[in-house]
């Protein structure tokens, strides 16, 4: 029968243990998942790129398609000179991108026997969301010196206005790096735990009523309509899985323009 | 069948309840493989970052860049290929118009010499035709003489016979000759 314990999803289990300067870093389901990405990433992409063609093929398309949309994003959020954090703003979307499909699997051949959503724990989206605003902070100072403060002044505010407004932005560019890993991590397991409550409630639902009879309505046609929902829900979480990748990498995208060109 | 279904709820249930005494946490909060998940993702993310950055991206980027270039020189090959045909195309027209400036040059000096000819040759023609007529009119005119002459002979020795035959008077054949001469000179005048 079904495990219908909807955080059993994100649980983490060790498959080789590994401990180093007294830190736990076993390889657990969370790693192998990691692992798949990069290696479902740069396989699907050496292999969709391996023609070269003129006229692409199929997997040639995408894999271009791909690349067009990340570049007009970066060029659109960040201008030109943004094209410089592209291959990292590409790493960053396909990476969110592959392992938030990857979990999208109900049951994957994986530690554990079930799939793992990378972006469904906070440390990783932490980590990431860290990385974007460091790497901000330390290329907006290298590039721009003290003039990098510009970014906490915003030119055309009346001066006493900025008595309020420099407050204001200093802490929303320190509260960054929350905002931007929390959405994704908060989508993700959300998302991850109400598809798989409803799920529950088709087995739960059908196990209830199980020896209920009314008439010759069997009980366990109630397990339909939490099996809708879950059918609607899954190809939500489809939208959702590509959305906060896509949502990830324009943030990235608009907070490196600051480190670009701040005053704005 | 009615029994293993409980069984195993209450597996799972003993199973789960187990999991959560391990850490007695929500999974994304247990900072049991914090470590572990950052020490991964490191690994994981550089070298999907390297491996997009070195070798994947640029080849994608070259390709696009390779295709946008292969398109832009076709166009201008065809513009080229474009330009080329209206030259040639200019060129045959106006070779066009030369030959047929050159056919009517052609035309007018042949039609010039013929009719240089025909006229020289109608007045060759025309001259030994005048010769001819020349000589012909002269003939008819001694013809002409001639026969007057005899006419003249015959008309006196006629005369000299007629009187001699209604008067019988001989007349000599120069008196004769002399009437005769006066009747033709009076009726030439």
């Amino acid at each position: 029968m079904a495990d219908t314990n909807p955080i059993k999803q994100f649980e983490i289990h060790e498959v080789f243990p590994f401990e180093a300067f007294g830190l736990n870093l076993a390889f657990t389901n969370s790693s192998y998942f990691m692992m798949l990405t990069a290696v479902l990433t740069i396989g699907l992409f050496t292999i969709a790129m391996s023609s070269r063609a003129l006229v692409p093929n199929r997997a040639q398309s995408v894999a271009e398609i791909i690349y067009g949309f990340v570049a007009d994003m970066v060029r659109s959020s960040a201008g030109q000179e943004g094209l410089r954090f592209f291959p990292f703003v590409f790493t960053l979307f396909i990476f969110i991108l592959v392992a938030n499909m990857l979990g999208m699997f109900p049951y994957f051949p994986a530690p554990g026997a079930h799939s793992f959503t990378v972006t469904s724990h906070l440390i990783v989206t932490v980590a990431m969301a860290l990385l974007v605003w460091l790497t901000v902070v330390v290329y907006g100072v290298y590039k721009n010196g003290a003039k990098f403060l510009r970014l906490f002044v915003p030119s055309g505010v009346p001066w006493p206005l900025l008595f309020i407004v420099t407050p204001i932005e200093i802490i929303s560019f320190i509260s960054r790096p929350i905002s931007h890993s929390v959405r994704l991590f908060a989508n993700m397991l959300a998302g991850h735990i109400l598809l798989k409550v409803f799920a529950g409630f088709v087995v739960g639902l059908a196990a209830w009523t199980v020896g209920m009879e009314w008439g010759p309505i069997p009980g366990y046609i109630f397990g339909i309509a939490p099996f809708a929902m879950t059918l609607g829900l899954t190809a939500l979480e489809f939208l959702v899985a590509f959305l906060q990748a896509y949502v990830f990498a324009v943030l990235t995208c608009i907070y490196l323009n600051d480190a670009l060109h701040p005053g704005h | 069948m009615t029994h293993a279904p409980h069984s195993e709820v209450a597996q799972h249930v003993a199973d789960a309840a187990a999991d959560h005494a391990d850490s007695g946490v929500f999974p994304p909060f247990d900072p049991t493989y914090f470590a572990s998940q950052l020490f991964w993702l490191t690994i994981f993310f550089v070298i999907l970052y390297v491996a997009l950055d070195r070798f994947i991206l640029p080849k994608i980027k070259t390709t696009i860049e390779d295709r946008r270039d292969r398109i832009a020189d076709d166009l201008d090959a065809a513009a080229q290929a474009k330009a080329d045909a209206e030259a040639a195309g200019e060129a045959y027209e106006k070779s066009l118009a030369e030959a047929r400036t050159k056919a009517h040059v052609i035309a007018a000096d042949t039609r010039k010499a013929l009719d240089a000819e025909i006229a020289k040759e109608t007045a060759g023609v025309e001259a030994e035709l005048a010769t001819k007529q020349e000589t012909a009119e002269a003939a008819i005119r001694k013809a002409k003489e001639k026969a007057f002459s005899e006419v003249r002979g015959i008309a006196t020795t006629a005369t000299s016979a007629a009187v001699a035959a209604l008067a019988g008077v001989d007349v000599s054949e120069a008196d004769a000759g002399k009437a005769v001469d006066g009747l033709l000179k009076a009726k030439e005048a």
